[in-house]
């Protein structure tokens, strides 16, 4: 479902990502870890569409992102550490709003749909400004699936939330992953990461330096894994 | 598996994203009430100000008026410029905006056109007060379109260097020294055209610069056009 | 680093083209009649005026052809054309100025050409903070590009737009303008200095563009090699 050959990215003179291959198969769910300045980010918006990159390539669903991007965009749904939703406005409002950009005919019902599926119905017309930051994320998750992407790309989802938030959070991950979508996450939180995915990836100075499946893995040997990496 | 007839593609879409961002920035910016309020004491003191900074008898500010209702437009238009990607560039929305598939023009001509409609909300104030306070009407059909026009000529050079100024430094400063010089043709075309028509010149006189404003517009919305796609992506 | 032997034919050739329009300008020239030795600073302010605008015309072809191809080597070309084009603009202001004060006895005129000037100074100076006040520099040359375009574009319609107001400028190639004071006639001694010194500019330009253009490229091999040391590891 992505597929990422040899990408490679700078910013001037600084190399951010040297060469990446990852692939990622319909419906997995890969955790891509990874300290901090990694290129993680950086990765996850040239997938989104966000950020072109200096060498490579990159393919959703079979389309490459040079060529066919609004195609893409059609089949993506991002979800930052910044909620990308307006303060003034309710959360119908919001979400009425990305229904027109994403051009959907049956918005009533979708909206109605996705504000279920968080657990925000009975928030509705309520201003987004007022919502703590775990309901902001939820409906930022509702932003993001209300027009039925295929591929979904977190990037440090918890970040901000406390533990009930989280588990909350942790919820609604699982049953976007159950739709069958393909999920690529970025995450600080190796237990978490290794426990919510099919595949957990090691992004470290540009390249990625390791890869497994998560049920080959316990926590304590990804722990070590990844610090043996890190602190190399 | 998600219905592929529920979307449209982006030829289709354009002016619903257009529309669905010029309604989206009016509805969260106007409905802080405040914001009406601040629009209409500002506008108040730039007049009174130009009033008490000038001291102009009356002939002398017959001379002055359409100079001294640009130089109040320009104020009130830079300001409105300012916060037209500012805010969504510091909440981060303005990714939102690139995400989803549209045109890139359509986000050009949507923060234009909102943009376009505060700094008329802000004209619409400013004119029946200009009126009293300079005891000119300003009320003519003629001044009226020459307003809108040489408005729409500074909105569009200004949201296109808005995209700019925001990933610079000192921003607010940014913008003016950008936009200004950019803008001298179409204020100064409007200038003389809004003091030719308030002194009761004949058309012929005033179609000169009436007409540098259509071609500025025309010339400016092009290269816009041409080019905002560059400043928009990464 | 010794620039290559072209480089150094034309700098030289340069050298010489100016050394010979000064005599041009001040010994083979006559003495005009009416405005006297002041005059001279005509020659060279119509130069400078030239170069300003050669320089932002490159500019904008180049800007378009970085769009276009993302070559670097033609954001280099855009940015040494800005900075020759601000010096020659700003020479061009002064020498106005310097003229206008004996002939019309002002220090400054809102004039067609000289406002135009001005304007155009302008421009160009908010292109170099423009680049300044960007960090990335990708993004300060996409940016630098566009700016360059719009600014071009916008440089024709300010000439027309302050024409609509009346001028005092001499209107030397040309006009039967008879609300234009302070013209004068060109002997052929005159217009061949002229033309000479408009040359000699031109060479100028051209010399200094390139001297520039090589100091860019430098520039930009000193940043990759002080960088190196930081991703080899």
């Amino acid at each position: 479902m992505i597929e990422i050959h040899s990408l490679s990215k700078s910013f001037g003179l600084k190399p951010v990502l040297c060469g990446i291959d990852l692939s990622v198969t319909p419906g997995e769910f890969v955790a891509l870890l990874g300290p901090n300045g990694a290129g993680k980010t950086t990765l996850l918006r040239i997938v989104a569409t966000l950020s072109r990159p200096n060498t490579g390539e990159v393919k959703v669903g079979g389309l490459g992102l040079a060529t066919h991007a609004y195609a893409v965009r059609q089949l993506l749904g991002v979800v930052s550490h910044q909620p990308l939703l307006y303060g003034e406005l309710t959360a119908e409002e919001n979400l009425r709003f990305y229904a027109r950009m994403y051009g959907l005919r049956t918005a009533k019902a979708r909206i109605s749909a996705v504000l279920d599926q968080v657990g925000l119905a009975r928030q509705r017309r309520d201003l987004v400004r007022t919502f703590s930051r775990g309901m902001q994320q939820q409906l930022a998750i509702a932003r993001a699936t209300l027009h039925q992407p295929q591929v979904m790309l977190f990037d440090e989802p918890h970040t901000g939330l406390d533990q009930d938030a989280a588990a909350m959070l942790d919820d609604v991950l699982r049953s976007v992953a159950a739709a069958g979508r393909t999920v690529l996450m970025i995450t600080h939180d190796l237990a978490r990461g290794l426990a919510l995915s099919d595949r957990v990836a090691i992004l470290h100075r540009g390249k990625i330096a390791f890869q497994a499946g998560s049920n080959t893995l316990t926590p304590a040997a990804f722990t070590d894994q990844y610090y043996g990496l890190v602190h190399a | 598996m998600p219905d592929p007839t529920d979307r449209q593609p982006p030829t289709a879409g354009f002016w619903r994203a257009v529309s669905a961002i010029v309604w989206k920035d009016l509805a969260a910016e106007l409905r802080n009430k405040e914001i009406v309020s601040a629009l209409f004491v500002f506008s108040l003191l730039v007049i009174l100000i130009f009033n008490f900074a000038l001291e102009l008898d009356k002939a002398a500010r017959e001379n002055v008026a359409a100079g001294v209702l640009w130089v109040t437009f320009v104020f009130s238009a830079t300001l409105g410029l300012n916060r037209t990607f500012a805010a969504e560039k510091d909440r981060g929305s303005l990714d939102g905006l690139l995400l989803a598939p549209i045109n890139r023009s359509a986000l050009y001509f949507g923060k234009l056109l909102s943009t376009f409609v505060f700094i008329l909300i802000v004209e619409i104030i400013v004119i029946p007060l200009f009126s009293v306070l300079y005891n000119i009407s300003l009320f003519s059909p003629p001044l009226l379109l020459v307003v809108l026009l040489g408005t729409l000529g500074y909105a569009m050079v200004g949201t296109l260097l808005a995209a700019m100024a925001i990933h610079t430094r000192a921003r607010e400063v940014m913008l003016p020294i950008l936009l200004f010089p950019v803008a001298v043709p179409v204020v100064m075309a409007a200038v003389r055209a809004s003091a030719a028509i308030l002194a009761g010149a004949e058309w012929g006189r005033v179609a000169g610069a009436f007409n540098l404003v259509v071609v500025y517009d025309t010339i400016m919305l092009a290269i816009a056009i041409m080019t905002f796609d560059y400043l928009i992506e990464e | 680093m010794q620039p290559n032997r072209s480089l150094r034919i034309l700098t030289i050739s340069a050298s010489l083209l100016v050394l010979l329009s000064l005599y041009m300008v001040f010994v083979y020239a006559p003495r005009e009649v009416i405005m006297g030795a002041v005059q001279r600073v005509f020659y060279y302010h119509v130069a400078a005026g030239w170069v300003g605008a050669l320089a932002f015309l490159v500019t904008l072809i180049v800007s378009i052809l970085y769009l276009a191809t993302n070559n670097v080597k033609w954001d280099r070309i855009a940015v040494s054309s800005v900075e020759i084009g601000v010096v020659f603009t700003s020479m061009n202001i002064a020498s106005g100025s310097i003229w206008a004060r004996p002939i019309w006895n002002t220090w400054w005129t809102w004039d067609p050409r000289l406002t135009t000037a001005t304007v155009m100074w302008l421009l160009y100076i908010a292109y170099l903070m423009l680049r300044q006040g960007l960090e990335d520099p990708e993004r300060q040359r996409r940016f630098a590009a566009v700016y360059g375009i719009l600014a071009f574009a916008s440089v024709p319609l300010t000439f027309l737009a302050i024409r609509l107001w009346r001028t005092i400028h001499p209107v030397v190639i040309g006009s039967n303008d008879p609300g234009a004071e302070g013209q004068f006639d060109m002997t052929m001694r005159m217009r061949t200095a002229f033309f000479f010194s408009l040359f000699t500019f031109t060479v100028l330009y051209a010399t200094l563009l390139w001297h520039r253009i090589r100091l860019e490229g430098l520039a930009s091999r000193v940043a990759i090699m002080k960088a190196r040391p930081l991703h080899d590891r």
